[in-house]
């Protein structure tokens, strides 16, 4: 399917669903962290979609905001999308967890939990992966400074 | 009155957890596994990754365009030219750059012995934790003469650094072609002895027919990649389904196999062995004549956007995600490495078998652990 027939099948789930304007190679689309969970089951189970593949989920500081961006691939209609969700809460950020639907995230929401702060619903496993266990505060945020381990020239 | 004596069970065994800890031979670099045995059946496999996380991410962060090329050939050092072409076709794919034919097919060319080399160590380092420390010697005196190779053109062995974001650092050195077609003549009379060193021994088949097999439904939603995502028959090689530089000129077969254990995945890299040399004997005698890079400004800033391209290297899809907001460097950077998924499938793949099952299966996937960690 090409990208105009995607933004127009995912328009008709709910309106709370937007799409960016400018042209990328992906089709983007924001969804709003409530939604994530059924929007994703229905990403993968709904016959003419079939997005199967997670092939890349990243965490993203904004400034104000928290995000996760996730890349999806379908084996065999062989289409791709991107799509983004964030929240604005950076005290206690909260996103639903995808790992029953594919199970690559496991490892991959740890680590954004280790770095970002980012905490997954429903996790089976939510413990820190790559960081020591007694370690203060979140790396790949913005506003993170360690005047001992970090020289910025 | 008979008696009957009930005898109870005399050994009491219980559940125990060992360490195959950061320092072993058979993890190749620094991976603890914690697992949970009853014993010598596998219950449980837990990895425990940061020895080797150097924040590459991060650093990437405060680092101009030009030297984020130099941290990536550390992350996987095997396939490092592949990782440094990543880099360099995400900055000219925003910059809308296009490099010259040379340095397409000389990219090509230096990938393919990039790869040659990397499945002969893995062929090496397979034999040798089955138990046959042979190959370890016969594959590293044949990965020297691709090393020497690299070294008169690009200057170093193992982390070349031959890459810029708009061609090559300089030029091939005259030697270059000969050498390597040199080279070629002699891994073609080699590389079937090899094959049938390990193949034709009945030890190494009972040790891998069977062990460790992954469905295509289970590779498809652990997100596996590479050689050990066809062995179990899924078709995922970036080589022909997102060509880049000179492979959409090129013939060769993607190698299948669907099987999905131990065996399947050997056959795999064996046989793509084979394609690698293929694609080098169609290229070595055509590179064309012209310029070795496009000139750049010397401070390269991206618009804003973001921006994603994925390689092939010897492990698998390489994926770059370069976020932009128009300053001279990245807002945010992320490698999707293969080992980094592979991973994730091992648990899955070695419960219920023995110990010594479990090193098989991980010289299988073929792990380079700072890739996984970063």
């Amino acid at each position: 399917m090409t990208n105009l027939e995607l933004q127009n099948t995912l328009a008709a789930w709910s309106d709370q669903i937007t799409f960016t304007e400018e042209a990328t190679e992906f089709l983007t689309a924001q969804v709003p962290a409530t939604e994530w969970h059924e929007v994703a089951l229905k990403l993968k189970g709904s016959p003419e979609l079939h997005f199967d593949y997670l092939f890349c989920e990243t965490g993203m500081d904004y400034g104000t905001e928290l995000g996760v961006i996730y890349h999806l691939r379908s084996t065999d209609l062989k289409h791709e999308m991107v799509v983004k969700v964030n929240t604005s809460d950076r005290e206690h950020a909260q996103i639903d967890t995808v790992c029953d639907i594919w199970r690559t995230a496991e490892l991959h929401e740890r680590e954004i939990h280790d770095l970002f702060g980012i905490e997954f619903n429903n996790h089976p496993n939510m413990q820190v992966l790559i960081l020591p266990e007694n370690w203060v505060g979140f790396p790949l945020r913005k506003d993170y400074s360690d005047p001992v381990n970090m020289i910025i020239r | 009155m008979q008696q009957e004596y009930i005898v109870k069970d005399p050994f009491k065994t219980e559940e125990y957890m060992i360490n195959m800890g950061p320092q072993h031979p058979a993890t190749h670099g620094v991976l603890r596994l914690l697992l949970t045995i009853d014993g010598e059946i596998i219950k449980k496999v837990e990895p425990d990754l940061g020895y080797i996380h150097r924040s590459i991410e991060k650093m990437c962060e405060y680092d101009t365009y030009q030297q984020i090329v130099h941290l990536t050939d550390r992350m996987d050092y095997l396939s490092s030219h592949i990782n440094n072409e990543a880099v360099c076709l995400t900055v000219e794919k925003a910059l809308e750059l296009e490099v010259p034919e040379r340095v397409k097919v000389i990219r090509t060319i230096i990938s393919e012995l990039t790869r040659l080399a990397s499945h002969q160590l893995w062929w090496g380092v397979f034999g040798m934790d089955i138990g046959g420390l042979t190959t370890y010697f016969y594959a590293f005196r044949d990965r020297e003469m691709i090393n020497d190779i690299f070294e008169e053109t690009c200057g170093a062995r193992l982390t070349m650094n031959y890459n810029i974001p708009g061609g090559l650092m300089f030029d091939i050195h005259p030697n270059f072609v000969n050498r390597t077609k040199a080279f070629i003549k002699h891994f073609k009379t080699k590389l079937p002895e090899y094959d049938q060193l390990l193949t034709g021994n009945i030890i190494f088949e009972k040790r891998t027919k069977g062990v460790g097999v992954i469905s295509k439904e289970d590779a498809i939603s652990f997100g596996v990649t590479g050689p050990t995502g066809r062995g179990s028959g899924l078709s995922c090689d970036i080589r022909k389904s997102h060509p880049y530089s000179a492979y959409d000129r090129v013939k060769f077969n993607e190698v299948l196999f669907t099987e999905g254990d131990t065996w399947a995945r050997y056959k795999v890299r064996i046989q793509e062995m084979w394609e690698s040399i293929s694609i080098i004997e169609q290229l070595i005698d055509n590179i064309p004549d012209g310029d070795f890079k496009v000139p750049t400004k010397a401070v390269i800033k991206l618009p804003k956007g973001e921006f994603y391209q994925r390689v092939e290297t010897a492990r698998g899809e390489l994926g770059v995600y370069i976020n932009s907001d128009g300053n001279k460097n990245p807002y945010r950077v992320k490698f999707r490495s293969p080992g980094f998924s592979n991973l994730s499938i091992l648990d899955h793949a070695a419960r219920g078998s023995k110990l010594g099952d479990l090193v098989a299966i991980m010289a299988s996937f073929d792990l380079v652990i700072p890739d996984i960690d970063r």
